[in-house]
C-alpha cells in the first residue's frame, strides 16, 4: 500500500478496490453492539485543518476514534497559525509529537504535498484548496458501487462549478480508473478549458445539461463554490439554477435507475432543489455514512501494517 | 492460522524442502467426523451451539463440521465466520493484510456456546484474537476451540478443546493444510526445514 493519500491517482485500479473492499467490511461496525476496533491502538492521527469543515472533519474522527487511534484536532482558527507561524512550522510541531498520520485540509492546493515532505507520518489530503479530495471521490465511488453494484461501464455525470472543484477533479480521476465514463456539464465559464487532456483523455465535456441526462447511470450535483470566486462566472444565481440546477423535472430525464449525488454542503434551490435532495434518488445522507467506512479503511490501509 | 500458511509461500528455491504427508483426504474426513461425534458428545447433542470458522481454511472447516453433525443427529448448527485481522497484535510487523468477511449467523452468538473452527493452532495468537473479537461482538456462554492440527509451540496459555491431530514440530517447519473448497486437495503435509 501507498504512504500517502495525496491524490486520487496515487491510487491504481487495484489499490483503490482495496480500499473500496475493505471499507465494506468495516462497514458492518456500524450494526454492531461494540462500535470500535482495536486495530490503531496507541497511533496519533492529526485533523489538521486550514478551512472550515464539518462532515470532512468529523468524518475522518470518528473513523480513527472507531478504530482505537488517539485524535488531536488542530483548526487554524485559535492557534499559533494566527499568530503567524507557517504551515512548515506547524508540520515540524505535529513531527515533533509524534504524528503517525495527518489528515490535512488547506486553502493552498498542493499544500499536503509539501506537508509530506516535512513529516515522517502519512498525509491524507481531506482537500486542498481547488486541487483534489481524494477520500471523497473514494466515499462516492464506494456508495455507487453498493447502489449500482458496479463502477465499471457506469456513465456519471459531473454537474456545476467543476472549474473550483477538488471534488470532481478527484472524481474525474478515480472513475476513469476504475473503468467508468465521466462527462462534466457546466456553464463554459465553470469548465476547465483543457480540461479533458489535462485530466483523462476519455473525459468528455458538455454544457447542455437536459441533453447529458438521460444517458447517465450517475448524476452528481457540484456546490458554486462563491468564496473562491472573484469573477463573475454567470449572470445571476436564477439563471443558473434554471440552466444547470437539479429540479424534479430535469430528474425525471434521468433514467429508471440513476442516482442522484452531492458532497455537501449543498446550497437548496441553486444547484438542487429540495425535491430532489430529499428524493429516493438522491443517496446525499448515504455518502456521509459510507464516508466514516471509508475513512476507516484509508486509515487502516495506511496505518495499520508495517 | 493464517500465517502458517502464509510463510509456506516463500519457498526458497533451490533448497527444495522435504514434504511429509501427515493426513490424506481419507484420514482428514476421519478426523473431521471423529470432531463432530466429540462435539455432539461433550456439548450433549450441540444444543444452543454455533460454529465460528476463522478464515481463511477454518471457515470451509466450520462448514464440513455443521455438515456431519447434521447426518450423524439431524441437528443443524448455525455456521458463521470470524475475521479475526483487525485485532491480530502483529499488524505492524507486516505489510497491511486484506480483510476477510465476518458474518454472524442470523440469531447471534449472545447467550450460545460459540465453537472457534480453525486448521492449525500454532503459537495462539490467532486465537486470542478470535477471543477478542468475540468479545465485541457479543456475549457467549463458553467458548471452545476445535482445530485439525495442534503442532505445539505455544506462546499463550490456549488449548484446544477438540484437536484432529498432534503434531510435534520444529519451529522452521510448516504445517500445510489445504482443503478442496480452496485447494483443490484434501491434504496435511509438513513442510521441513523451509529457510525463510
Amino acid at each position: 500500500m501507498i504512504k500517502h493519500l495525496l491524490s486520487a491517482a496515487d491510487l491504481d485500479a487495484e489499490h483503490a478496490t482495496l480500499v473500496l473492499d475493505t471499507a465494506a467490511e468495516l462497514a458492518n461496525l456500524s450494526s454492531r453492539e461494540v462500535k470500535k476496533l482495536p486495530t490503531l491502538r496507541g497511533r496519533t492521527v492529526v485533523n489538521l485543518f486550514y478551512e472550515d469543515s464539518t462532515r470532512t472533519r468529523i468524518s475522518f474522527e470518528a473513523a480513527a476514534k472507531r478504530l482505537s487511534a488517539d485524535v488531536i484536532n488542530f483548526s487554524a482558527k485559535g492557534s499559533s497559525v494566527s499568530k503567524g507561524e507557517s504551515l512548515k512550522d506547524t508540520a515540524l510541531t505535529l513531527q515533533a509529537m509524534g504524528a503517525d498520520a495527518v489528515v490535512v485540509r488547506h486553502p493552498a492546493s498542493g499544500a499536503p504535498h509539501r506537508l509530506a515532505q516535512w513529516v515522517d507520518g502519512s498525509v491524507v489530503n481531506a482537500g486542498d484548496g481547488t486541487h483534489e479530495h481524494p477520500t471523497q471521490a473514494l466515499l462516492d465511488a464506494y456508495t455507487m458501487r453498493s447502489r449500482l453494484g458496479r463502477l465499471a461501464g457506469l456513465h456519471v455525470a459531473i454537474v456545476g462549478d467543476v472549474l473550483h472543484s477538488r471534488v470532481a477533479r478527484s472524481n474525474v480521476l478515480l472513475l476513469t480508473t476504475l473503468g467508468a465514463k465521466v462527462t462534466v456539464v457546466g456553464p463554459p465559464t465553470l469548465i476547465p478549458v483543457d480540461v479533458g487532456p489535462a485530466l483523462s483523455p476519455d473525459l468528455r465535456v458538455s454544457y447542455d445539461l437536459d441533453a447529458v441526462l438521460p444517458e447517465v447511470d450517475v448524476v452528481m450535483m457540484l456546490r458554486v463554490q462563491r468564496e473562491r470566486m472573484n469573477d463573475s462566472y454567470f449572470p445571476s444565481t436564477r439563471e443558473y439554477a434554471r440552466r444547470y440546477g437539479l429540479d424534479v423535472a430535469r430528474m425525471r430525464r434521468l433514467p429508471e435507475h440513476a442516482i442522484v449525488m452531492h458532497p455537501g454542503p449543498m446550497v437548496r434551490g441553486m444547484e438542487i432543489t429540495p425535491e430532489v435532495a430529499d428524493s429516493a434518488r438522491s443517496t446525499i445522507v448515504e455518502q456521509v455514512t459510507n464516508g466514516v467506512s471509508v475513512r476507516m479503511a484509508v486509515l487502516y490501509l495506511l496505518l495499520g501494517g508495517k | 492460522m493464517a500465517y502458517a500458511q502464509a510463510a509456506s509461500s516463500s519457498t526458497t528455491p533451490g533448497s527444495p524442502p522435504a514434504v511429509k504427508l501427515i493426513l490424506n483426504e481419507t484420514d482428514l474426513q476421519r478426523v473431521v467426523d471423529r470432531i463432530a461425534h466429540q462435539i455432539l458428545e461433550k456439548t450433549d447433542g450441540a444444543e444452543a451451539t454455533v460454529l465460528l470458522g476463522i478464515p481463511t481454511r477454518g471457515v470451509p472447516l466450520a462448514r464440513r463440521l455443521a455438515a456431519r453433525i447434521a447426518a450423524f443427529e439431524g441437528v443443524e448448527v448455525p455456521v458463521g465466520v470470524l475475521d479475526v485481522t483487525l485485532y491480530r497484535d502483529d499488524l505492524r510487523l507486516k505489510a497491511t493484510r486484506a480483510l476477510g468477511p465476518t458474518d454472524l449467523p442470523p440469531g447471534g452468538i449472545d447467550g450460545r456456546r460459540v465453537i472457534l473452527v480453525d486448521d492449525v493452532l500454532f503459537s495462539g495468537r490467532t486465537v486470542r484474537a478470535a477471543l477478542d473479537a468475540l468479545s465485541d461482538l457479543g456475549r457467549p456462554s463458553s467458548v471452545q476451540l476445535a482445530v485439525i492440527v495442534d503442532r505445539g509451540h505455544r506462546e499463550l496459555p490456549i488449548r484446544a478443546d477438540y484437536v484432529g491431530k498432534n503434531i510435534p514440530t520444529a519451529r522452521t517447519e510448516v504445517v500445510k493444510v489445504t482443503l478442496a473448497e480452496i485447494d483443490g486437495t484434501d491434504e496435511v503435509r509438513l513442510v521441513g526445514e523451509e529457510t525463510k
